[in-house]
């Protein structure tokens, strides 16, 4: 084998026109970019301020620009498979070739989850969970930032699949033995490997950061039954990450093993079981979208206890609603592969467990109810995508129990009946969920508030374009139509394909909608301030800091009596007090070892893709060197002095007054 | 007494109180080891009785272990790892029996 190992020139997929297309706009936007950095000199910014940085908030905003950057990728790996099917009809062949059509499913599947998805929640979660305990970072910075690159290391990979070699066309699944090496002979499922296995230690090691902080660093006084709701779901997912993340990552080891190493774990032959991929993949999968789901919870729960300025209603049954939810999480995830064949007892036990699960979300849905009953309601941007959820979850959730039937299941079984309804429970929960926290946190990490007019008007092309897109694929999936097929040849479908296509068109106005908003909203900024840090009367800490909040969060770490701490001093008249004089402040210093590791580690997932077996050892060698230097280096903090506090401080308290009066 | 002082004897008091659990732990892990190895190498009671005996020793001394040597209690202090411990154990046992019962279920059915 040569010194590049598999990887020629061959690998470039020059014959593919779309391909070549999309690489050529990328790097002309690429290069634009880079020139406008250069001409604005940025470079010392982006690097000094951004990339090496350790705080959770700067963290927390480069999640949510990764997840945006993802969702652009996703969306038109969406648009182009709804496409392809409204031409591929009646037989005829559409654009695009089969085996650039399962790449893109597979891609858009594991993007919009792995890459899209979890930055988002993860995001928002590094965002606001410190703030709304009272703390000054998390409890390990340095690991957070590292989480993020090994994040970034995983999308960077999976955008290489793109113009060397190509992706898995197995689905996001990988199920073996079609993922095994006798019939996926290429790169593809090594990309998806590698990118997952990458991204998912640095989504382990997130969870592991959050739980320490929640734990260790809540503000004095701050009981566990205390924290925010929206920490509490948080914590939940966490604890969900740490449980079942180990799962995914020793699964894809023994993949790999099967692949590089001629092992039979999933192989047909040598002894091998290829259902227990199935099994251990929706072990780790299943509680994957609790993950997801269960902190868009907790933004629905802050947005509608702020807007209706009223305590949230059953708090306590929501926290244990939560934790319900991750424990039967765990306990349901055979409902992904009934028609397996495992026995009836088996079948009904998973199927019981699924509609079981339906209990503590239903009494989540009933609390936000009895939170807006008597409430004055403000219908803003977040609580119209609280609404929004609240429907069409609802009818996600109702198809969903319908298929832990096995009975119904056995009919409906990777048909587009499936795909509509993880469609609507991810979108209109989860998505929908970011969006609304987006909306909401956006003033708060930014120092501004996002243009209404036009939020509302993503708003509804979302909201109308997913049941456009959607509701015609469960009339698909019970005529009969599978998922991942790339053309067609039935009348009765036509009809409910075109259909479907409108609505993804529909989405997609909403999605340029909204990066319409964010340009709008950036270019009337100053009219926009957020001065006091307060814009929606909030009701928990973060609101009682700065918009965008100083770098060490608070100059005074405060006391906590009650569940909504921030209204509590509000009401006390303690809120915004004035000191004479701070204390130093102990503050992380910013490092570069978290974006070194992570290129080391790409290089090495690269290499590995391609059997270039010199780069792969440079590539662990080289994190593991950049690893033990930090370990053995000393000079990782220092202190923000009493002045500096002041004068920052005194500014805000002014700012504050001044908007006050 | 002034403050570091009686810091001191709170510590000298707790670290004696550890030497003391660990020592505790130490002997009966001591004596339940001995008794398995004494009930096999003597083989005074029939097969079945002898691996009882093995079997419930070697469950016991799993409790010992978390309770001398890792501490995990349901005070205040201990509450946080016992739960997380119980939290953990949980997760294996439906995670590893319920896959168990999946597969050999599955193979069953295909026999």
């Amino acid at each position: 084998m040569s010194i590049f190992g598999k990887l020629t020139l061959e690998s470039i997929p020059y014959h593919e026109p779309i391909i070549m297309v999309t690489l050529a706009a990328v790097a002309v936007i690429g290069i634009v970019i880079a020139g406008l950095i250069t001409k604005y000199k940025k470079w010392n910014v982006l690097w000094n301020d951004w990339f090496t940085s350790v705080d959770h908030k700067r963290l927390g905003i480069m999640y949510i620009v990764l997840a945006m950057v993802m969702l652009i990728r996703g969306f038109s790996d969406a648009i182009m498979m709804r496409t392809q099917q409204a031409l591929a009809t009646n037989g005829a062949a559409g654009y695009l070739p089969p085996e650039h059509y399962d790449q893109i499913f597979t891609a858009h599947g594991v993007i919009m989850i792995i890459f899209m998805a979890m930055p988002f929640m993860i995001g928002l979660m590094n965002l606001v969970v410190p703030l709304q305990i009272g703390a000054r970072d998390v409890a390990f910075p340095f690991l957070n930032n590292l989480s993020f690159w090994l994040t970034a290391s995983g999308a960077v990979l999976i955008n290489i699949s793109l113009g060397l070699g190509e992706f898995a066309k197995t689905g996001w699944v990988a199920y073996p033995p079609l993922s095994e090496l006798a019939f996926s002979p290429g790169v593809g499922v090594d990309y998806y490997i590698w990118a997952l296995q990458i991204s998912g230690i640095g989504t382990t090691l997130t969870g592991v950061n959050f739980i320490a902080t929640v734990l260790k660093m809540r503000a004095p006084g701050m009981k566990l039954m205390q924290m925010p709701i929206f920490t509490w779901t948080c914590t939940w997912a966490n604890i969900l990450i740490v449980a079942s993340f180990p799962i995914l990552t020793a699964l894809l080891a023994m993949l790999t093993l099967d692949r590089y190493m001629d092992f039979h774990f999933f192989t047909n032959a040598g002894g091998g079981n290829a259902m227990m991929y199935i099994n251990l993949f929706w072990a780790w999968g299943h509680p994957e979208v609790y993950i997801l789901i269960l902190p868009a919870f907790g933004i629905f729960s802050e947005v509608i206890s702020t807007f209706t300025s009223k305590r949230l209603f059953g708090y306590k049954s929501m926290v244990w609603a939560s934790g319900a939810i991750s424990i039967l999480g765990f306990i349901v995830w055979l409902h992904h592969f009934f028609t397996m064949g495992s026995s009836a007892n088996v079948n009904a036990f998973f199927g019981v467990m699924t509609m079981v699960i339906a209990v503590p979300t239903g009494v989540k849905l009933f609390n936000w109810l009895f939170t807006i009953y008597r409430g004055r309601l403000r219908v803003t941007v977040p609580v119209l995508w609280t609404l929004g959820f609240m429907t069409t979850f609802t009818i996600g959730g109702m198809t969903g129990v319908l298929l832990a039937l096995p009975g119904a299941d056995y009919v409906l079984h990777n048909s587009l009946f499936l795909i509509a309804h993880f469609h609507n429970t991810i979108v209109g929960g989860a998505v929908f969920g970011y969006l609304a926290g987006f909306a909401y946190w956006f003033p708060k990490a930014m120092g501004f508030t996002l243009n209404e007019r036009l939020g509302k008007a993503s708003f509804w092309c979302w909201q109308v374009g997913f049941y456009v897109a959607f509701m015609p694929l469960y009339v698909l999936g019970f005529l009969g139509m599978t998922r991942r097929i790339s053309h067609t040849d039935n009348p009765d479908w036509n009809f409910w394909i075109y259909f479907a296509a409108v609505g993804a068109f529909i989405i997609f106005a909403g999605i340029v909608l909204q990066f319409v908003q964010l340009y709008v909203s950036f270019r009337d900024r100053e009219q926009n301030l957020d001065t006091t840090g307060d814009p929606w009367n909030g009701h928990t800490l973060e609101w009682s800091i700065a918009s965008p909040p100083q770098f060490y969060n608070f100059a005074v770490t405060p006391r906590v009596s009650d569940i909504d701490a921030f209204t509590d001093m509000k009401e006390k008249g303690i809120a915004y007090q004035r000191y004479a004089q701070y204390q130093p402040i102990h503050m992380p210093k910013n490092t570069a070892c978290g974006v070194l590791i992570a290129l080391a580690l790409t290089a090495a997932g690269f290499a590995a893709v391609w059997h270039i077996l010199w780069l792969a050892i440079a590539g662990l060698m080289g994190a593991f060197i950049v690893f033990l230097v930090r370990a053995y280096n000393n000079g990782h903090d220092y202190y923000v002095q009493g002045d500096e506090i002041t004068a920052i401080e005194t500014a805000h308290l002014d700012a504050v007054a001044k908007g006050a009066v | 007494m002034s403050q570091s002082k009686l810091n001191n004897i709170e510590q000298v008091d707790s670290i004696y109180m550890e030497i003391k659990s660990y020592l505790i732990g130490f002997v009966l892990s001591i004596i339940l080891t001995a008794i398995p190895f004494w009930s096999v190498m003597k083989a005074p009671f029939d097969k079945q009785i002898t691996i009882a005996v093995v079997l419930v020793t070697a469950i016991v001394q799993i409790v010992v272990h978390l309770k001398y040597f890792l501490h995990l209690d349901f005070s205040t202090k201990g509450r946080l790892n016992t739960f997380s411990f119980l939290f953990t154990a949980l997760v294996i046992v439906m995670v590893v029996g319920l896959s168990v019962w999946i597969i050999y279920a599955a193979n069953a059915l295909m026999m």
